[in-house]
């Protein structure tokens, strides 16, 4: 090796210990910064897989708009499932600024190399599942979200603060939705019953694998991109989630939930981690729909995508 | 002949139309969700389709209180068959392809603009309001909508020849906007719906300004134009809209959903 090249990575080790002591006084990554390749590579991987997962979940809940059962719950869900798109754009934006661009992100998505968050891949069956998405899928990624707002890199933390007070929204009206159909005919107890017993597993997996057993949390950790570990966060979730449940007459369905009184948590049964595991590796109940819908949009769209291109060059000046 | 009430039964079925148009458009918009050419076009579409629907929300209650037989928003919406649905045909027209669906926008929202901005003024001020409400979305419509007919007519040889070929097909359901009846007559006579012709008017010089913008023509229509939405005589697609829409309505009568 020559000298110069020692002398490159005696700079870059002395970047990284700069980095790392940035990072451990709080203070915030912008994109112009220099950061190591691979906390780069870790927020394009996190970052696209979130605005990948905004988009793709535009299609189990746009199942239901034209289904809606009044006109103010339709315009409820068109607003929400706007905003749902919003998000998308506005996280893919925040992943440009570290170098990738959309179209590149998109196609690793449609090849499968980029995922999208698992409880998307579970069927929208009946008319309560709008219900749940909002309260539990949107609450459960309030709590993931809340946390990121405070993650190092400042893109994205901008990112989560605006998209937090959406969600929030979201997560409220679902809750009411459920509600009033709790306080319903015995019909619409029972769909808001079946949707939480579908939900409410698939909600918790949604925080990842227990700590044991999540191979990159310790790196992302010591970079404050996450401060929380999956296990903290699913219990902030349940502990937040079982009492509203109780409030409006819901079961959730684990026999074993109990509330500690000496810790002060809810203690929750054994997740079926094959079952989330299936479910990422492709073999969910929805995987195929879902990409196939997102790859015909895509190719079915190519022409009008082409057509503004040229457009635009047409009229440049 | 008690006159008022003449009015208040054309009024109602004057509501109908424009807001049976804005629900079916809304929902037709719908269906593209999650499946558009582009991330930005999702969003685009969904918010067009939410302000058709609160357009609809709007003239529906309003026609509900006009009828006086205690039917609101959701009981019009929800309760009607298809025989009973005053919509435009081209609103209830498959969205096709992309540029089908632009097509189909900009031809009705040329004839909403105009059509909402005399509204504006009409003398039931309800009505004026909820379209001087109406027309600041039906202005962007018109934006958007004609944006895509320029840039797919004078985009590559493909979008051209697409799009030219979504004007001819959806051109056959222009006439029936314009095809005024007794209901029309009577509430031009009070100043509270304005004249037809003098919308088409305004219509076509929009149409025909764009589509030279665009490269495009307007052919001569061989096939007999359809009509009949003001007097519930639809397409088959109607009926396939409703089922879908009104399924829980119908399939739970006790149950409210807010």
């Amino acid at each position: 090796m020559s000298l110069n090249g020692l002398i490159m990575i005696a700079t870059d080790t002395e970047r990284e210990l700069e980095f790392q002591a940035k990072i451990d006084r709080g203070e915030v990554i912008e994109p112009k910064d220099w950061m190591p390749e691979r906390y780069r590579k870790q927020l394009i991987r996190m970052m696209s897989q979130h605005a990948h997962s905004e988009v793709v979940g535009m299609l189990p809940e746009g199942n239901w708009i034209t289904r809606a059962p009044s006109l103010a719950r339709k315009a409820i869900l068109l607003a929400k499932v706007q905003d749902e798109g919003g998000h998308g754009l506005y996280i893919y934006s925040a992943a440009e600024t570290l170098g990738i661009d959309r179209g590149e992100m998109i196609d690793q998505l449609h090849t499968g190399k980029a995922k999208y968050s698992s409880i998307f891949n579970y069927p929208t069956l009946n008319w309560a599942d709008i219900g749940a998405i909002g309260w539990l899928v949107d609450g459960a990624a309030i709590v993931n979200q809340t946390a990121l707002a405070k993650c190092s890199y400042g893109p994205y933390s901008r990112a989560m603060i605006r998209i937090c007070k959406e969600e929030n929204f979201h997560h409220k009206q679902g809750y009411q939705m459920l509600a009033y159909m709790m306080r319903g005919t015995k019909e619409q107890q029972e769909m808001a019953q079946d949707s939480m017993n579908r939900f409410w597993w698939p909600a918790l997996m949604m925080f990842g694998p227990s700590d044991t057993d999540s191979p990159n949390s310790a790196e992302l950790m010591r970079w404050k991109v996450k401060l929380y570990s999956n296990d903290d966060l699913r219990q902030r979730f349940i502990d937040r989630t079982v009492p509203q449940a109780e409030a409006i007459g819901l079961v959730i369905p684990d026999p074993k939930l109990k509330f500690n009184e000496t810790t002060r948590h809810y203690e929750h049964g054994e997740i079926d981690w094959q079952e989330f595991k299936n479910v990422v590796s492709g073999n969910g109940p929805c995987n195929r729909e879902r990409l196939r819908a997102r790859v015909k949009a895509d190719a079915d769209g190519k022409w009008v995508r082409d057509a503004a291109e040229a457009y635009a060059k047409k009229h440049m000046n | 002949m008690n006159t008022n009430l003449e009015k208040n039964n054309a009024l109602f079925e004057y509501l109908l139309r424009l807001g049976d148009t804005s629900l079916i458009l809304g929902h037709r918009i719908a269906e593209w969700c999650g499946h558009a050419p582009i991330l930005e076009e999702d969003i685009a579409l969904t918010n067009i389709s939410l302000d058709h629907i609160g357009q609809a929300r709007l003239l529906l209650d309003y026609a509900g209180k006009i009828e006086g037989k205690g039917r609101n928003e959701d009981t019009l919406a929800y309760h009607r068959d298809a025989r009973q649905f005053r919509n435009l045909l081209m609103a209830e027209q498959p969205n096709g392809d992309f540029g089908d669906t632009m097509v189909r926008q900009f031809l009705v929202s040329v004839y909403n603009f105009p059509l909402y901005s005399a509204l504006s003024k009409s003398a039931d001020a309800e009505l004026a309001a909820i379209a001087a409400k109406s027309v600041k979305e039906v202005a962007y419509h018109v934006r958007h909508s004609s944006d895509w007919l320029i840039r797919l007519g004078d985009g590559t040889t493909e979008s051209h020849e697409k799009v030219q070929q979504s004007i001819n097909d959806l051109l056959i359901y222009v006439d029936d906007f314009f095809n005024g009846d007794e209901v029309d007559a009577l509430l031009v006579g009070q100043n509270i719906a304005p004249d037809l012709n003098a919308i088409r008017a305004l219509w076509n010089e929009t149409v025909q300004l764009t589509m030279v913008k665009a490269g495009l023509v307007i052919p001569q229509v061989n096939s007999a134009m359809r009509t009949g939405s003001r007097k519930g005589n639809h397409t088959e697609y109607l009926g396939y809209i409703l089922a879908e829409m009104q399924f829980l309505p119908r399939a739970y009568p006790d149950a409210e959903w807010l």
